[in-house]
């Protein structure tokens, strides 16, 4: 024992005393998953939610720090950084994705007020969940990438089917299996192809090899394209959009909140890591492609929305909207737009998340989840009413709320990059999409409802504020998060 | 060994990884059977697997057979998982036809 400790201990002090840039936010991020299934043995459930908060705000400043220090990975000594990549893109997003997962774990604790029973599972689950988010923005090997996506996806093929005895969720989590297991297939195939022509995993290596002969390769564009195509699929972009409105229906809603935040921003924040890191070389080819996805996913998006009567559908097409508008920062590659992407990822999560606070307590009062659930809101619940207001046009892109700008961020990239017809279209898209997002509001001002009474406790109160006061602040001061990137 | 595989011309192995891969996103994209369609996704993950050890065995760079063992282990925990969801559908209709999970339509 003493003998194995002695062996062991100059790599325990060399991890603890490195000052080199580290992965300690993905690390305790871990931890705090697991310390919630310890939790599970030692029955301490009550505490577990105001534990996980705490420990997330840790894990921000943690992940504040790598700002400062950010370069190549040494864990032992030993360089990861043809591992992951710890860069400013990622400690940005990490924020991004720590901040969207606290605000969920705060509806988490009314949410799951009555399965006590199953409550750590759920969370610990959650937590892998953004851990696996964190990977994907981190990831310089396409290993980790392969990795990353697997523990998002079977984490949340687990919580999409987690409600066991109803047929919906069931459902919802099976074809969520099966299309992203398939989508997951078609990625390593792509994968395997790359290594096939390229000779190596990593991202640096693939970029080299893009520049200089990617073109001239067609097993390496093939390759290149299914991996594409695998994006595509999981950020619900439109060939490979169906299972995205069925899946968020029938999900649980805070899975569905998850699903449309934190999960879409990290997989595109994977996507622009991957098209910017590795295949830039190859970006005319990619693009051509990208631009007509890009075209039909904004517009089947907003008017497939146009027709729906379920809020959770309407929502799923609305973020399959949002996926098309996001795909033009990754087609703008030529000047950098992570930081338009990232505003607008964190416009978005900010919008949907509250847009759900206001949901969950509707739904959990009323008993269905269709846009008639919030008939006459405004007379009832004139708080309720006018927040969930704010969320539906910080998504539909009315100033002065964040969403507004995100939008201008990301179309003047576009415009920059040559791509002014499709931004034109993007424009006309939007419009289109404030019609429904007008839906629910007008059944909240001007139907009449009947009288459930609607009791949103405190939590949600907070969720709510914070959320539609970061949206106002973001809109009315984005350099607090323009700039950084 | 090295000489052994080399018998085999590189390209075979693309073309046989790659048909193995077609048949299992035929059998996807037209098999009604929940079991079936999980078979034909591990059918896909392993003609990947193929694909990946025949690359690393011709290129003499032993990354891909590393990256095989991450598949196996990465398609074990999905096939688990898949398999929990099926029980479950199963409990509550008594059918693994996928064609019954028609519960969410517009």
């Amino acid at each position: 024992m003493m003998q194995g400790f002695k062996i062991l201990n100059p790599y325990i002090i060399q991890i603890i005393t490195i000052k080199e840039k580290t992965v300690y936010t993905l690390i305790y991020t871990c931890c705090l998953g697991l310390l919630c299934l310890v939790a599970e043995i030692l029955n301490l459930r009550k505490l577990l939610i105001p534990v996980i908060l705490a420990g997330l705000a840790a894990i921000f400043c943690v992940n504040y720090m790598d700002w400062q220090h950010v370069g190549p990975i040494m864990i032992g000594g030993m360089d990861m950084a043809h591992m992951m990549q710890v860069d400013q893109f990622t400690v940005a997003f990490n924020g991004l994705l720590i901040g969207a997962a606290a605000l969920l774990f705060t509806l988490s604790a009314d949410f799951y007020k009555d399965e006590q029973h199953h409550l750590s599972d759920y969370l610990a689950i959650l937590i892998f969940i953004l851990t696996g988010a964190m990977v994907l923005t981190s990831f310089a090997n396409l290993i980790m990438l392969f990795l990353g996506i697997e523990i998002v996806s079977i984490s949340l093929y687990i919580m999409a089917g987690s409600r066991k005895f109803d047929i919906r969720s069931n459902e919802a989590g099976f074809k969520y299996f099966l299309m992203g297991s398939f989508a997951s297939a078609i990625l390593l195939f792509g994968i395997t192809l790359i290594y096939g022509s390229s000779g190596s995993f990593e991202l640096s290596k693939i970029s080299e090899f893009a520049a200089s002969s990617g073109m001239n390769s067609p097993m390496f564009l093939v390759g290149a394209l299914l991996m594409v195509a695998a994006f595509l699929f999981k950020v619900a972009a439109v060939p490979f959009h169906f299972w995205s409105p069925d899946v968020y229906e029938g999900s649980p809603s805070l899975v569905t909140t998850m699903m449309a935040t934190l999960v879409k921003v990290s997989f595109f924040a994977a996507f622009y890591r991957l098209m910017s890191g590795g295949l830039l070389g190859i970006h005319d080819y990619t693009n051509d492609i990208l631009v007509i996805v890009a075209a039909a996913t904004m517009i089947v998006g907003n008017l497939i929305a146009l027709s729906q009567e379920n809020f959770k559908r309407l929502l799923a097409y609305s973020g399959i909207s949002h996926a098309g508008y996001m795909l033009l920062a990754i087609l703008s590659l030529k000047s950098d737009s992570s930081s338009a992407l990232f505003f607008y990822g964190a416009a978005y999560v900010l919008a949907t998340i509250g847009a759900f606070a206001v949901a969950i307590p509707v739904f959990k009062a009323t008993g269905k989840e269709t846009i008639d659930a919030f008939d006459g809101l405004g007379r009832k619940k004139p708080f309720l009413a006018a927040m969930l207001t704010m969320s539906m046009l910080s998504l539909a892109g009315i100033p002065p709320l964040a969403g507004f700008l995100g939008k201008y961020y990301i179309f003047s990239e576009a415009i920059k990059n040559g791509y002014a017809i499709l931004t034109v279209l993007a424009v006309l898209a939007s419009i289109v999409g404030v019609y429904y997002y007008f839906k629910v509001i007008l059944a909240m001002y001007t139907k009449q409802g009947d009288d459930t009474e609607i009791k949103p406790t405190l939590l949600y109160t907070i969720v709510m504020l914070v959320c539609v006061g970061l949206s106002l602040l973001l809109g009315v001061w984005p350099g607090g998060l323009m700039g950084i990137l | 060994m090295e000489q052994a595989a080399h018998l085999v011309p590189l390209n075979w192995y693309l073309f046989l990884s790659t048909f193995l891969f077609c048949i299992g996103v035929m059998g996807v994209l037209f098999r009604r059977n929940a079991i079936i369609i999980l078979m034909c996704i591990e059918l896909m993950l392993n003609s990947v697997n193929l694909l990946l050890v025949a690359f690393s065995a011709y290129s003499g760079n032993s990354d891909g057979q590393v990256f095989v063992f991450f598949i196996m282990v990465v398609a074990a925990a999905e096939v688990a998982v898949g398999l929990a969801l099926l029980i479950s559908i199963y409990r509550n209709i008594g059918s693994t036809d996928i064609d019954v999970l028609n519960k969410l339509k517009w």
